[in-house]
């Protein structure tokens, strides 16, 4: 007789939400069987490539395409005057301005698109590009975005220079001006710092990087003539978004708009965004009527595919002189290129900046942001963070490190002092934010005792004495981040995206006959793993094997609607929903076991994957039973089959949050930083899967790494784009990466239905600060206060070289 | 374009193609021959997702001309499992230690381990860092990739001595 399974073994065998489940996309990752967009081959697809500018700032007198005709294999040349008759010249953008899709007259920053050539194979297409000439005449530029508003700043945008706002966002002050945006109580906040004992202020600039994903910017657009039918397969973190924006600038209805996203080779919010390179393969396969493929290049994708960050800000912190915060202000100035296309809900052009006040209770806080136009790439994407989260967060972490160090206070103290207590939950920023759980303290001493704070802050004062007396030339710095995050966005009563769809998101089940099931959702992953997970969670809810549960994503024929996956509001929202359709499920599920068995549906309580009579346990249907009865056997009134559909609209974000600590030493006659050691704790309310949390955690530390030590997009004074090429631009190898230290503490998340609160952003959120924090305060104790990132070795020579501690 | 016929093995078979001369090995891979493991991510060579094995040593595909693989053996990703489909111990360790995440540095990856440990079958932490250093992820922060090689060293070493 077969014995039958433990509790223990019926719950092993789902795989369910805390197990680290193996990957289920590995097999055809490891084996070169993904599918990725440049993967994709149709019969006679042709390829396009772009010719762009050299400027940044230029007016277009004369495009000549002979010669690139000319080329065998080139099949057409196509420049803003093709695209004009169709009003397709300039397109959306996210922001609710617009972006060339061609230059329009004028080239607004290099690498600009000009011209589309589009050719039987890539080679013939880079020859094309080779040889289309285009005249310029050059025009004086904007780069360092202070100047942007000056009296005499050439206009950069004239195709809006009466446009009296930009997004729906209030009045310009100058034409390249594009909005402030200001959120606080302004009289409260000037009244904390007019009473305060102490203030503190500082530029805190967070530079101009790129998130620059292993894959770039690609896709194949499809053209069916006869059916009048568009499919675009493409590298969509949010394909529906693409789809809807697809259907509102084209006179194709949305039904006849297939979008696709395969197998994405990361994102990091890079890939949200629609570009030039999309619209020019859809315009030109509308033309042909053949396919055309568009893959940017590495320095493409650097250059002219959506930047980060570039936020400029001064940061002010009033307290008592005990060290009582009691007021923030923030004034920033934001470079939002030639264009603004940033990624963000339509009514936070700041995005969600107003996360400043972070795990701290300050009573009063008052933030402003100009954005400006200058002749850069547009952008503004939320490089593996929230909308604007990072950029907050980083503000405030130094500032708090600033504040400890006039105050002559450890910071750790400082941080303590005014941390938000587990008394306080559910709290009420000053902002109006609601964080809905959290032991911030709890978290933040385990981080210390697990690193030894203490003894920590002894060997570095050795080693300063050390230094101080010419024994060794290295200092050591201590960075700590205690931060909040703000994630899945988001309530649609406020946040939506194009002034259109609100933020919810979705998931519709199917389970079959034999008990196993499909599930489809409106997010996609980028390497998150969402056919692994979501089937983790389908499982616990639903007493289906996770191995027996198919996740699809990223097809808009197929998918519910949805708003695509950034901002980690995968889990936060994607998640939510999954439970909620799973609970559905399972609701209908309990009507046909009741029927089948001949009780009440009152009389049975659900046991992992089956459902028992109360008071005759033995009397049971497992799930598989029952699925198998939803199409032979319902009772009347219920339909047959067993399906449901959730579009979840989050009552609030989520606020996952961290402790981290970091230890570097610095060789202050090279300037270069050995990261000593690295410690992140993470509260990510309930996990899913330890595993693939863990590595979310190691891919978005290496990125704070990557961007406080070294990432950056600059750019020479006449607008040359510096350093777009992986020779410069810093995406570290493993040498280079420190080794990581993770652990966790788990405080659900109230209002989701499995208590998840999203992880993938949190590392690199808390990250940046930490680096910098421990960049900064090596040399804190020798007179240094603030310097600004990355922190790459020349620049940590030229800070000891300004503090005199180098000749 | 003066177009020349080349001939290689590739993962144990023999192909030919008719290639343009100035054809990149990793474009006669991926667009002559449908191999489209190798990936390209950068161009100049500084990223490894197109990292093959051509003559028993580790190269860039998109900085060799498909012209200098001329009579070369090459090895992709898709040529790594064993003909009766047994994963690669390497293959099997990435799974187990969730050494990838999107998956497209992965192919290269796997090629450049591998390489790495024939030349070196017993490598230190430190070995392992500096042998893929040519190879980018910009996903998994490498914690995990180390360790997957790490293991798969020690269970192929394992297996050698029991051979």
């Amino acid at each position: 007789m077969n014995k039958q399974p433990s509790r223990k073994e019926r719950e092993a065998a789902l795989e369910g939400i805390g197990t680290s489940r193996k990957r289920v996309e590995d097999p055809r990752f490891t084996q070169g069987k993904g599918n990725y967009v440049d993967d994709i081959k149709l019969p006679d697809m042709v390829h396009g490539d772009f010719v762009r500018s050299p400027y940044a700032h230029a007016r277009i007198k004369k495009i000549n395409t002979e010669a690139a005709l000319a080329v065998p294999g080139v099949l057409a040349v196509l420049t803003a005057d093709d695209l004009k008759p169709f009003n397709l010249h300039y397109m959306p953008t996210l922001a609710g301005d617009v972006q060339a899709v061609l230059a329009d007259e004028k080239v607004l920053y290099q690498m600009q698109e000009v011209a589309f050539v589009v050719a039987t194979d890539r080679y013939s297409a880079a020859d094309g590009v080779e040889l289309v000439e285009v005249e310029y005449e050059e025009l004086q530029p904007v780069i360092d975005p202070f100047t942007a508003m000056d009296k005499d700043a050439p206009v950069l945008r004239e195709d809006i220079k009466d446009a009296k706002e930009v997004g729906g966002h209030g009045p310009r002050k100058h034409p390249n001006h594009i909005w402030t945006w200001e959120a606080g109580d302004q009289k409260a906040t000037d009244k904390a710092f007019k009473d305060a004992d102490v203030a503190v202020e500082e530029m805190i600039s967070y530079q101009r990087c790129h998130a620059s994903p292993m894959e770039t910017a690609c896709c194949v657009a499809s053209f069916d003539k006869i059916n009048g039918a568009l499919t675009v397969w493409g590298t969509f973190q949010a394909p529906h978004v693409v789809r809807t924006v697809a259907a509102l600038i084209s006179p194709l209805p949305e039904h006849k708009i297939r979008i696709i996203a395969p197998d994405i080779g990361g994102g990091f919010g890079n890939k949200v965004g629609v570009y030039p390179g999309y619209i020019m393969a859809i315009a030109a396969t509308v033309v042909l009527g053949i396919p055309v493929k568009w893959v940017e290049d590495r320095i493409e994708n650097l250059s002219a595919t959506a930047f980060a960050r570039d936020y400029h800000m001064k940061g002010e912190l009033a307290a008592t002189k005990d060290g009582k915060i009691t007021g923030l202000r923030c004034y920033t100035l934001a470079d939002h290129g030639a264009f603004d296309a940033c990624v963000s809900a339509s009514k936070f052009p700041a995005g969600l900046f107003m996360i400043c006040t972070n795990s701290y209770d300050i009573p009063n806080a008052f933030v402003s942001v100009d954005g400006v136009y200058t002749n850069k790439t547009p952008g503004g994407v939320a490089y593996r963070c929230s909308l604007r989260v990072t950029e907050a967060i980083y503000m405030v972490e130094r500032m708090v490190d600033i504040l400890a160090q006039k105050l002559g206070m450890d910071p750790a103290e400082l941080r303590m002092k005014n941390m938000i207590t587990p008394d306080q939950f559910p709290y009420t920023t000053t902002f109006g934010l609601q964080y809905d759980s959290g032991d911030y303290p709890a978290a933040f001493k385990k981080a210390m005792k697990a690193v030894g704070y203490d003894k920590l802050r002894k060997e570095q004062a050795k080693m300063l004495e050390d230094f101080k007396a010419g024994k060794s030339r290295k200092l050591m710095g201590i960075g700590i981040s205690t931060f909040t995050e703000i994630v899945g966005a988001g309530p649609s009563r406020v946040c939506d995206l194009v002034g259109l769809v609100g933020t919810f998101d979705s998931c519709e089940v199917r389970v079959h006959p034999t008990g196993a099931a499909i599930a489809r959702f409106g997010t996609k992953s980028q390497g998150q793993a969402h056919e692994t997970t979501y089937a983790q969670i389908l499982s616990t809810e639903m007493g289906i094997p996770a191995a027996d549960i198919e996740i699809e994503e990223g097809d808009t024929d197929t998918a519910p609607y949805g708003m695509g996956t950034w901002g980690s509001r995968s889990t936060p929202v994607g998640g939510a929903a999954c439970a909620n359709a799973a609970r559905k499920v399972r609701a209908k599920a309990q009507k046909i076991a009741a029927h089948v068995m001949e009780v009440s549906e009152k009389d049975l309580e659900w046991d992992i994957d089956t459902f028992r009579v109360k008071g005759a346990p033995d009397k049971a249907m497992t799930m598989k039973e029952v699925a198998l009865a939803a199409y032979s056997n319902v009772p009347e009134g219920l339909e047959m089959g067993l399906e449901a559909v959730e579009y979840y609209d989050p009552p609030n974000f989520t606020f996952p949050y961290g402790a981290y600590i970091c230890v570097v030493e610095i060789d202050t006659d090279t300037g270069e930083t050995a990261i000593r050691s690295f410690y992140a704790l993470d509260d990510c309310g309930t996990r899913i899967n330890p595993m693939i949390i863990e590595g979310q955690v190691h891919g978005g530390l290496t990125e704070a790494f990557a961007i406080s030590m070294g990432q950056i997009i600059d750019y020479d004074e006449t607008g040359n784009v510096i350093g777009a090429s992986f020779l410069d631009y810093f995406i570290p190898t493993a040498v280079e990466t420190p080794v990581w230290t993770t652990d966790h503490t788990v405080t659900p998340c109230p209002h989701h239905p499995i208590g998840a609160k999203g992880v993938g952003e949190s590392p690199n959120v808390g990250g940046v600060p930490c680096f910098s924090n421990a960049i900064n305060d090596a040399f804190a104790a020798l007179g240094g206060v603030h310097t600004q990132m990355p922190h790459t070795a020349p620049r940590v020579w030229e800070h000891a070289k300004e503090l005199g501690l180098v000749a | 374009m003066a177009s020349t016929k080349v001939s290689l093995t590739v993962n144990g078979n023999e192909v030919e193609a008719e290639v343009d001369s100035r054809t990149l090995l990793i474009h006669l891979l991926r667009e002559h021959l449908n191999i489209t493991g190798p990936h390209i991510g950068c161009d100049t060579s500084h990223c490894g997702a197109c990292t093959v094995d051509l003559n028993g040593k580790s190269v860039k595909a998109c900085t060799v001309l498909a012209v200098q693989a001329q009579d070369g053996d090459v090895l992709t990703v898709e040529g790594m499992a064993a003909a009766d489909g047994t994963l690669h111990p390497l293959q099997q360790a990435f799974m187990d230690n969730h050494g990838l995440q999107c998956g497209f540095c992965t192919p290269g990856m796997l090629t450049r381990a591998h390489r790495l440990l024939q030349e070196n079958p017993n490598p230190t932490e430190e070995e392992i860092r500096w042998g893929i250093s040519g190879n980018l992820c910009r996903c998994t922060g490498y914690q995990n990739i180390v360790k997957a090689i790490s293991q798969a060293a020690a269970q192929m070493n394992m297996k050698e001595a029991a051979e």
